[in-house]
């Protein structure tokens, strides 16, 4: 048998997204019928990190052609290895196809990848994360060896100030500078004198993000390398990664990571024979949002309740034990090594005037295409969500997109052409935050979208402070009231009082940032507010108290499925002939819509 | 580190019973009420004994514009119980969640360890139909559209 394959690596996407979409199975498929050709030592098929492009999974690419096959099947394995790796056939029908029903055999010409730049994300797909030695061939690792052979941690400091880089997991204050502070605070605790810490952030609490997530599942020795950068920079000889518990596979891939460091002399003592000793732990979040702030953080790392403590003293003077911290987000510190090996300008050549280089965002929601982006900072949210992402699903009409999560708010469809940077951003009530840009159609409801953040941040408010324990809650029943339908004009101004004392009131950024998403719907959506309020109306139709479902008799042709679905028995009508819904009896739980395939059932 | 000791406990028995926080208090030297301080301020820590098989119904931002409420709501029709309760025959528990990180999918439904994607309401009974009287699943169960 000459079996001469013109492929020699199959990537297939191996992040926590598109396992779930039975990207495991497909992979164990391939190196089957891989292995019934006795193809298995000639093709490698590399688990990598994420595509970004979620929607598609699971998909996997072809090399060195790159083909990129989408929603890929296990029963698929066969046809790939026959008709593409041995025959050269490409094969159609698990191509991309793009609006216009075109079929791509590539990323090249897809909208979705156009606009972006992957530059923190150049090696998640490429590389295989758990091979260090993947790592080390794409320049990994040479940052710190420069760094430690060429330079003084001032200078490491220096470099990273003049790129421009600015914090990533929300605030947005410069790294460089950061470093710095915590290089020259003494560290004269009185049991742990001399000692200093880094800290990586991948708390990633925002309930809509997986940013963070991705990036360390798929390069994790970027931002362990960012990590040790950052330490030598600042003096420290510890690290920490605070993870969340809930991401069960980063937390395997860093903990994989840091191991290899340490066998290839990359953490320990002396490393690289420079004099260096540095050492990194996890340590795992248990799922409190407050956490990702960084003084509860260092509550929660010291292993107590997550209470945020007043600043000052800053972690920067006294952190983890009382001695100084660096807090660092996690794709804050993977863009430390490129910019220490390349020079500044690798960061600072993209971007705007203040805000440097490129982000990664969580773009979900009502889009067509949903997944993990890198763009430069700087792009209109109208190529986000309109080029990137393809448009809003089913032709409907964009309302408004939600940035930042928690702390951050929504952006209107008037301001869709607003760069995406962090001072627009701020402008627009808005913020960079850690990434997640959720966007909503007609279909959604501002008041709903207000009232399920508020009660996020609700739970989550650890109860220190009084603005933010009761404030939080009382905003919530005046919510809540308006979306029963038993709002009052003096409503809205209610909200706007205690919003204001607990941004005032509170001590963390938490409670400081908890009226958000209710502020910028309150400004950008006060008609749908009142509608709610004065005529008793849910225009996006969300809102339980005020809506009603009927059946459209001319569309209906007495298929029962929706009056088998009704978990109410409430609808009625004999096969054949238009039902109809007994309103008294309908708990509006939706399932007739979700049944209806004639598009017969109307919500008003 | 009570933190550590409360995971630990927890990852071993699924659940933290009122004698296993005792038993950390005591061993690290600490109040009860500490013990219970920190591990009711996260999450993750659980009271009450998990069913056979876990119901983990995502109400992250993603899932939620895509109409999760409605979809815990069929679970806890389903079900009969609440979010945060066990059924009677310890068959099934319900859970809330914020984000499981794969929000292109939403609304996500976690059983046990398998994800189900795109979940519609009127799956609902069908998906749970495949894990009652099954042991806990340990290989997976592909989930896809037209599934559930
Ligand atoms: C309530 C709250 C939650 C936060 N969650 C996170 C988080 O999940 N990840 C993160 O990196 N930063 C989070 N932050 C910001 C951190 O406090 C801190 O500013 C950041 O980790 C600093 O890193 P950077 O300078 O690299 O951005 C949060 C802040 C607040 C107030
Ligand atoms: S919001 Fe449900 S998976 Fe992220």
């Amino acid at each position: 048998m000459d079996n001469h394959p013109l492929i020699n690596c199959i990537a297939v996407c191996s992040d926590s997204g598109c396992l779930s979409g039975g990207g495991e199975a497909v992979r164990t498929a391939l190196v089957a019928a891989l292995e019934r050709k006795g193809l298995a030592q000639q093709v490698e098929v590399r688990a990598t990190g994420c595509f970004g492009f979620c929607e598609q999974g699971p998909i996997i690419i072809t090399r060195p052609d790159q083909t990129f096959y989408v929603r890929v099947k296990p029963q698929d394995a066969d046809a790939i290895v026959t008709q593409h790796i041995l025959g050269g056939k490409i094969i159609d029908r698990l191509l991309y196809r793009d609006a216009a029903g075109v079929k791509l055999p590539t990323t090249e010409g897809m909208g979705f990848y156009a606009k972006q730049r992957r530059r923190i994300l150049r090696r998640v797909g490429e590389i295989d994360p758990e091979q260090i030695d993947h790592y080390l061939a794409t320049d990994g690792y040479r940052a710190l060896e420069k760094a430690l052979k060429t330079m003084t941690p001032e200078s490491v400091a220096d470099e990273v100030e003049r790129s421009g880089l600015r914090g990533r997991g929300g605030a947005g204050f410069p790294t460089g500078r950061k470093w710095r502070m915590a290089r020259i605070a003494p560290s004269n605790s009185k049991e742990m004198a001399g000692r200093k810490f880094v800290i990586c952030n991948a708390d990633e609490g925002d309930p809509g993000a997986f940013m963070n997530r991705s990036l360390l599942e798929g390069d994790p020795h970027a931002v362990l390398e960012g990590l040790i950068l950052a330490g030598y920079a600042v003096g420290a000889q510890q690290g920490y990664v605070y993870i969340r518990a809930e991401y069960p596979r980063a937390v395997r891939k860093i903990e994989k990571a840091i191991r290899q460091a340490y066998e290839r002399g990359f953490l320990g003592k002396n490393i690289l024979a420079s004099g260096f000793d540095f050492d990194v732990e996890t340590r795992l979040g248990a799922g409190a949002f407050v956490c990702g702030e960084e003084t509860a953080l260092l509550q929660s790392i010291e292993g107590r309740r997550g209470n945020p403590t007043p600043r000052p003293p800053f972690p920067a003077q006294k952190g983890l034990w009382g001695c100084p911290t660096t807090i660092n987000n996690v794709e804050t510190l993977a863009n430390a090594a490129p910019i220490v090996l390349y020079g500044a300008d690798w960061l600072n050549s993209t971007g705007t005037e203040t805000s440097k280089g490129t982000k990664t965002f969580a773009l979900a929601g009502k889009v067509r295409n949903t997944g993990l982006i890198e763009v430069p900072l700087g792009i209109s949210l109208r190529e986000v969500i309109y080029e990137i992402g393809g448009g809003i699903q089913n032709d409907k009409t964009f309302k408004l997109v939600q940035i930042g999560g928690p702390s951050g708010g929504c952006v209107p469809a008037e301001h869709i052409d607003k760069p995406l940077d962090y001072e627009s951003l701020r402008a627009l009530g808005a913020m960079v935050g850690s990434g997640g840009l959720v966007v909503m159609d007609e279909d959604n409801c501002a008041v709903d979208v207000a009232h399920y953040f508020l009660s996020f941040i609700q739970a989550e408010s650890c109860g220190k402070c009084p603005p933010c324990r009761l404030g939080t809650l009382q905003m919530l029943h005046i919510l809540d009231r308006i979306r029963q339908g038993e709002g009052e004009a003096e409503d809205l101004n209610r909200l706007l009082t205690l919003a204001d004392a607990i941004q005032k009131g509170s001590l963390c950024g938490l409670g400081q940032t908890a009226p958000n998403p209710v502020l910028t719907t309150l400004r950008y959506f006060r008609h749908e507010y009142e509608a709610h309020v004065i005529e008793k109306r849910c225009p996006g139709r969300v809102c339980k108290s005020l809506i009603t479902y009927s059946v459209q008799s001319d569309r209906c042709n007495g298929c029962t499925l929706c009056a088998r679905a009704c978990p109410a028995e409430a609808i009625l009508g004999d096969l054949k002939q238009p039902h109809s819904i007994v309103i008294e009896k309908c708990l509006r739980c939706g399932a007739c819509l979700d049944a209806c395939n004639r598009d017969a059932i109307l919500v008003n | 580190m009570v933190l550590a000791a409360l995971q630990a406990v927890q990852d071993a028995h699924g659940y933290l019973s009122p004698e296993s926080v005792q038993a950390i208090a005591e061993y690290l030297g600490v109040s009860q009420n500490e013990a219970y301080g920190v591990a009711s301020f996260y999450a993750q820590f659980k009271f009450i004994r998990p069913g056979r098989h876990a119901v983990k119904v995502c109400q992250g931002t993603a899932c939620h514009v895509r109409r999760s409420d409605l979809v815990l709501e069929a679970f806890e029709r389903e079900l009969g119980i609440e979010n945060g309760q066990t059924t009677a025959d310890g068959e099934f528990s319900l859970e809330r969640v914020a984000c499981f990180g794969c929000c292109a999918l939403a609304p996500v439904v976690v059983v046990d360890e398998d994800v189900h994607a795109r979940v519609r309401m009127t799956g609902v009974k069908r998906l749970l139909k495949k894990y009652t009287g099954t042991g806990r699943s340990s290989e997976k169960l592909v989930a896809s559209e037209s599934d559930n």
